[in-house]
């Protein structure tokens, strides 16, 4: 009975994974910081699967061995002050090893000085405002019409005919390829969040609160994200999309928009 | 004295002072609430069977979401545990009820009130609380008719806690069995005694919260407003400077549940029983002082990022020495799989995955791309359902037949057991894929890419959801197993197996003297 459910289960799931083409990883990226951020990622992943090897080995083995069953008899030793100091010693070694790349990182992402260019994002229920300081660019940015109508209930619209189904918007941020971009983060009503993992940016916009971060695309291309902190009902509905342009494309771009503020 | 039995009828329960009543009404009320609270996790999971929106409307998701964790933090776990609290730590400590019974009661029939007010927000005008359970400003304050009943019930849950964390803090210190000095307490006593101080320390601090929320909605004030000088940041630091002692408040009892169970069905003596005392001390202690690890995100110095991390790493710490002391208790020992020591067995393994995804979370940089996605999700289900829950389910299984004199039907555990493991696991394992893929928490709909793992979940909950109904049997059924004897299981060691089951309405009328020793292990 037992077995069989076990075998239906994992019948089911290598049946989903064979017939998918899902992520299963965090992505490593378009930046020097989201590149260092998924290594960290992965050192620590790793840590964990060879401490989970260790430890559920030795209790895998000993359900194995010391059964009943099997006829063990029961030891009666109950502490050891030499064990409790080596699997105290041991993870705080580890513990240091993950800290020392993790604060180097940290500092790295804290350095918002000396931008090519700064941007005020403000976060509106539900979409985004951009402001390019210097440019005298600025804009909302809403989730695209065509999800817009997929989204509503029995709209009758398959999200799976819907490019970039809630990942697209109608005017995305567009930024230079290789410029220090300084994001400037604040909120008209409620708290959101502004998140792009290609580039390994997360930060909330509060309101009130002036936040900082800043990211350098080394490729160009589009990059999606989402509001990632809950700001009520269309929360889900206010992606993040930036496009990252080589310069010469991003210099049209611009003289372009000059002008034509909508 | 000794004959004394319970009145007759609805007065027995409504004006009962006895642990065992108290404990049993805690117990009863919730599993009402963890039925509650699973259907609405079903809600959110069958919407979220596949993308766009078939069964509900955004508001309604987010007030699911909302509901399903007030109600299953506040209204499952922590009276489970109280429950338990009742109806042991007297009989453990070889008490003969708690010290402070009349309030005892009132503690419990707060709750039942509190879980009314706070489900027939449902109903009112603008729905149920919508804005997460951490109830953020300034968006908590765009709740509405609901909110002051949303204050309101939270205040109630929080009194009753308090009173609970109290009264098992007197009992406990005053109320052992002469020879029982600190530091031979079982561990369940000892980790409810650190658990109970947690729980006074902190729930003062979320009233002190929600009742500034009231007084920015109602009276003018603007401690979390912008636009009056007040900062919306500072609700975060509040509410988490709970809510961090709140999830060990959640998961130390269950330390102690293993605790107890692994040396029974192992046959050998708790590994390193005053290190593990010692451990669940420090995690106490620590619990104060990583609660930023929440916001890692929100805008914080450098200088304080760095405290965070560091203090939260050090968790891990005395959470391994646990989780080593638990495997060094099986290891040569005599061990046998009755249903409430395979719960304590998945615990260790799946909670151990919890807090492997909990030292990932600790980590800065990698929170930065984990914060609010489904990677949060799943490492705090993983240490709340397969941790806190299934250590619940062991602890009703190892002492219901010391409460009904009667043994469960064990065929019927086994299968509860190996359901919830599998379905457990098909519903939260496919979240973390999820969460590193980039897919945000608390959305009612989602890209196309996360649909495979999304109807895994689905599917997988509703299995675990339709698993617990086994549990109502056993529970139903309990009664008619064989007659348990007064120890029950071959080998526990511990003052509540020399009492009759079931257990006497009146225990230990006279503290026993010198059955300490001999009951302890060491």
């Amino acid at each position: 009975m037992i077995r069989k459910l076990i075998l239906s289960v994992l019948g089911l799931v290598w049946a989903s994974a064979a017939s998918a083409d899902f992520a299963l990883n965090m992505r490593a990226g378009v930046t020097e910081l989201s590149a260092e951020t998924y290594a960290i990622h992965m050192l620590v992943f790793w840590v964990c699967v060879a401490i989970g090897i260790v430890v559920f080995g030795v209790m895998l083995v000993s359900l194995f061995l010391h059964r009943k069953s099997r006829g063990a008899k029961p030891a009666n030793f109950s502490h050891s002050t030499a064990a409790e100091v080596i699997w105290t010693v041991i993870p705080c070694l580890i513990l240091f090893f993950m800290a020392v790349p993790a604060a180097e990182t940290m500092i790295k992402l804290e350095d918002s000085r000396n931008p090519d260019m700064s941007i005020v994002v403000t976060g509106y229920q539900w979409r985004w405002h951009y402001r390019y300081q210097n440019e005298g660019i600025e804009f909302f940015s809403s989730l695209a019409s065509p999800s817009m109508q997929a989204r509503t209930k029995n709209s009758g619209v398959d999200p799976f005919s819907v490019d970039n189904y809630l990942l697209e918007v109608d005017r995305p941020l567009v930024v230079p390829r290789g410029a220090k971009v300084r994001i400037l983060l604040t909120s008209s009503d409620v708290v959101h969040s502004w998140w792009v993992p290609d580039l390994a940016i997360k930060k909330d916009a509060v309101p009130g609160i002036v936040n900082e971060t800043w990211f350098r695309a080394d490729v160009a291309g589009t990059y999606r994200g989402q509001c990632a902190e809950l700001c009520g009902k269309d929360h889900g509905y206010m992606p993040v999309v930036v496009e990252v342009l080589e310069a010469d494309a991003y210099a049209a771009w611009v003289a372009a928009r000059t002008g034509s503020n909508d | 004295m000794a004959d004394h039995g319970p009145a007759k009828g609805i007065t027995r329960w409504l004006y009962t002072t006895n642990h065992k009543d108290i404990g049993t009404m805690y117990l009863i009320f919730s599993l009402v609430m963890f039925f509650i609270g699973g259907s609405m996790a079903l809600a959110i999971r069958t919407e979220l069977m596949s993308p766009g929106l078939q069964f509900m409307h955004p508001e309604f998701f987010n007030q699911m979401t909302t509901m399903h964790a007030l109600i299953m933090v506040f209204g499952a776990v922590m009276p489970a545990f109280v429950g338990l609290a009742n109806w042991m730590i007297p009989m453990m400590i070889g008490a003969p009820d708690m010290a402070l019974p009349r309030m005892n009661n009132w503690s419990f029939w707060i709750l039942p009130v509190a879980f009314s007010i706070l489900l027939s927000t449902l109903f009112m005008d603008g729905g149920a609380p919508a804005g997460g359970w951490t109830m953020y400003p300034p968006l908590v304050l765009q709740t509405g008719d609901a909110f002051p009943f949303l204050i309101f019930s939270v205040h109630l849950m929080g009194l009753s806690s308090i009173m609970g964390a109290i009264n098992i803090i007197v009992t406990i210190l005053n109320m052992r069995a002469p020879d029982m000095w600190l530091l031979k307490m079982p561990m369940f006593v000892w980790t409810w005694l650190i658990t109970a101080y947690l729980l006074i320390a902190v729930m003062p601090v979320l009233a002190g919260a929600v009742t500034m929320l009231l007084t920015d909605q109602f009276f003018g004030t603007s401690f979390f407003l912008a636009a009056g000088g007040g900062d919306p940041v500072m609700f975060q630091h509040i509410f988490w400077f709970f809510g961090h002692p709140e999830v060990y408040i959640m998961i130390l009892p269950a330390f102690g549940v293993v605790s107890e169970i692994i040396p029974t069905f192992a046959r050998k003596p708790l590994f390193g029983h005053d290190s593990m005392v010692y451990a669940a001390s420090c995690i106490a202690f620590l619990s104060f002082i990583v609660w930023a690890h929440h916001m890692f995100t929100v805008g914080m110095p450098l200088s304080g990022q760095l405290f965070f991390m560091f203090a939260t790493m050090l968790i891990a710490v005395p959470t391994g020495v646990k989780i080593f002391n638990w495997v060094a208790t099986m290891w040569r020992g005599a061990m046998t799989f009755e249903t409430p020591m395979l719960f304590s067995l998945a615990f260790v393994f799946l909670f151990t995955i919890g807090g492997f995804s909990g030292v990932m979370l600790a980590i800065v940089p990698a929170d930065i791309q984990y914060h609010d996605t489904y990677f949060v999700v799943a490492h705090f289900h993983y240490v709340l359902v397969p941790g806190s829950i299934f250590g619940l389910f062991a602890a009703c299984y190892y002492w219901l037949p010391k409460w009904t004199g009667h043994m469960y039907n064990e065929t019927a555990g086994k299968l509860h057991f190996w359901a919830s493991t599998i379905f457990v696991n098909l519903t939260f394992f496919p979240m973390h894929f999820l969460g590193l893929a980039g897919m945000p928490r608390r959305i009612p709909d989602y890209a196309t890419q996360f649909a495979d793992f999304n109807t895994m979940a689905s599917i997988g909950a509703i299995g675990f959801g339709l698993s617990q109904l086994i549990f109502v049997y056993v529970l139903l059924t309990a009664k008619q197993g064989a007659k348990a004897t007064d120890r029950v299981w071959e080998a526990p060691r511990g003052l509540e197996w020399t009492v009759p089951s079931p257990a006497p309405y009146h225990t230990f009328d006279t503290p026993p003297v010198k059955r300490v020793a001999q009951e302890s292990f060491q």
